[in-house]
């Protein structure tokens, strides 16, 4: 069994504002939860399934007590900003058991402002004294140890990286809710300041309050909404971690997580009309294009040059909303923005400027965690009801 | 370079034995005497085999740079000790490991550096390990 069909992302939203010291992360959740199932034509009183990451506390205890809801099914999966990606592929998996045939996944958080309540604490883990203990203090000092490598293992260049941030930026310039609509150049990216060499200010995605939602529909719902919905083709979820401390930090979890999604949808990367690629930095779009197989290992560099990502005409159009680079990155967390405009793309909803013609299959990708350590890379390819 | 913090690192019963052995200056690694896995982080069974055979030795302290990064600015009491060096040295024994290369200037540190380790006493039963470039 697969989940190829076995449900439609129906109703998408996303939180319009970057920085909302006005209202809590649980109004925020209730804000795009009623947007997405607005836009879907359904009602809180047809959810029977929540997803949710677990900022809000135990698991989705006080959203469903706040919301009024009885879930028959609930999931909160949490891997970073990758965890909305898998929660599409375990709804899809729920709805396909016949488990529930309306799932609400909804993220929301407030690091800009950051004057909500962000109630997230981990326990330690058994690695945490052997990586806490040496001014690790942000992601970005991560992140670079994975573009240093990359960089000393196959001569990619700051100006390689700084053509995704173009190219996010070009987007963005169309998205009148980006935090930076206005693009850049590769001098502005490389002549930024050095946060954690080699990465600069202009390689890190922004930090924005929001969020978003998405309901996921079974086919008999779908098809009584009476409007074009995302079918879900295929998903692929994987973690991967420090190995023993033999650490490879030249591929991310999207060689496996990849492969899975690709042969559940029975596509391949020349079938991917618009990619969603999650840009926390400028090195987890390079090594993921690569390991989602769009290039061969170690030719990222090259292949984002000259414009290949820049839609509506390039190679692979990505990041059409400006991406967590340019437009936002709702509580450090991306993955929720990369289903959402690979299903406006699905739609012929994305800003006509960037609207890829005829939009047949489109992926989004999720990297949740760190390349320098441990991450949950979560694959979703989405396609027209006729893919 | 030894103007950066010593914090106490984080010690579970798991980890404790490791860190009892950084406050005499030794690096202790694991070995599974049914696979001959040399093991990283400290724990209790081996991570391929799942057997309680593991047994403790002294490394040799010696390594080479695999990665790392210059970190401009920290937070908390790293916020105005940089720039400063976060890397991960691969052990002659073979696991790499996170740590801060000092005992250099931050533009001379570079990948496949030879490194050998120093000890940064926290005061607080453990000493951290840091990484100088070979003599």
């Amino acid at each position: 069994m697969t989940i190829r069909g076995a449900a439609y992302v129906a109703g998408i939203y996303e939180h319009p504002r970057r920085e909302i010291p006005d209202r809590t992360i649980f109004e925020i959740h209730t804000e795009v939860a009623l947007g997405a199932l607005a836009d879907a034509g359904l009602t809180m009183a047809d959810v029977d399934a929540v997803f949710c990451d677990s900022t809000t506390g135990m698991g989705a205890f006080s959203l469903v007590t706040h919301w009024g809801l009885q879930p028959t099914y609930f999931d909160n999966t949490e891997t970073g900003g990758s965890s909305y990606l898998a929660h599409v592929g375990h709804a899809a998996a729920a709805i396909a058991a016949g488990k529930c045939s309306v799932a609400l996944v909804t993220l929301a958080g407030k690091p800009r402002s950051g004057a909500g309540v962000e109630r997230m604490s981990f326990m330690p883990g058994p690695e945490s004294g052997f990586e806490s203990t040496w001014g690790v203090s942000g992601a970005p000092h991560s992140y670079a140890l994975a573009a240093q490598r990359h960089m000393h293992e196959f001569g990619t260049t700051a100006e390689q990286l700084a053509e995704i941030k173009v190219a996010a930026s070009i987007h963005a310039q169309h998205n009148p809710n980006a935090l930076l609509p206005y693009a850049v150049t590769i001098e502005d990216v490389v002549n930024s300041p050095m946060v954690a060499d080699p990465l600069h200010r202009l390689d890190c995605c922004v930090v924005t309050d929001g969020g978003g939602a998405l309901v996921i529909v079974s086919p008999e719902v779908a098809r009584s909404l009476g409007r074009t919905n995302a079918k879900i083709l295929g998903h692929g979820e994987a973690i991967k971690h420090t190995n023993n401390g033999r650490i490879d930090l030249t591929y991310t979890g999207a060689v496996w997580s990849g492969p899975r999604a690709f042969a559940e949808a029975g596509v391949s990367v020349k079938d991917i009309d618009y990619a969603s690629i999650y840009d926390s930095f400028t090195i987890t779009v390079l090594q993921t294009i690569e390991d989602l197989g769009f290039c061969e290992k170690g030719k990222g560099g090259a292949f984002v040059s000259d414009g290949a990502l820049v839609a509506p005409h390039g190679i692979l159009p990505f990041n059409t909303d400006g991406g967590g680079l340019c437009n936002n990155h709702p509580s450090n967390r991306g993955g929720m923005t990369k289903v959402i405009e690979a299903v406006r793309q699905l739609r012929g909803e994305a800003h006509p400027a960037v609207q890829v013609p005829d939009c047949q299959v489109a992926l989004a990708h999720g990297t949740g965690g760190s390349l320098g350590s441990r991450h949950g890379s979560v694959t979703v390819i989405l396609g027209q009801e006729n893919a | 370079m030894s103007t950066l913090p010593d914090p106490a690192p984080i010690i579970t019963s798991t980890s404790q034995a490791f860190w009892d052995a950084t406050t005499e200056g030794r690096f202790t690694l694991q070995k599974c005497d049914a696979c001959d896995l040399v093991v990283w982080v400290p724990r209790r069974t081996c991570p391929t085999c799942w057997q309680e055979n593991l047994r403790t030795f002294d490394a040799s302290g010696k390594g080479t740079v695999y990665s790392f990064t210059i970190i401009r600015k920290g937070s908390g009491e790293w916020k105005e000790v940089g720039p400063y060096v976060y890397a991960y040295v691969e052990l002659d024994e073979g696991p790499r490991v996170q740590t801060n290369i000092v005992g250099c200037p931050v533009e001379d540190v570079h990948i496949g550096m030879k490194v050998e380790v120093e000890w940064h006493e926290t005061g607080k039963g453990a000493a951290i390990y840091r990484f100088h470039p070979a003599g």
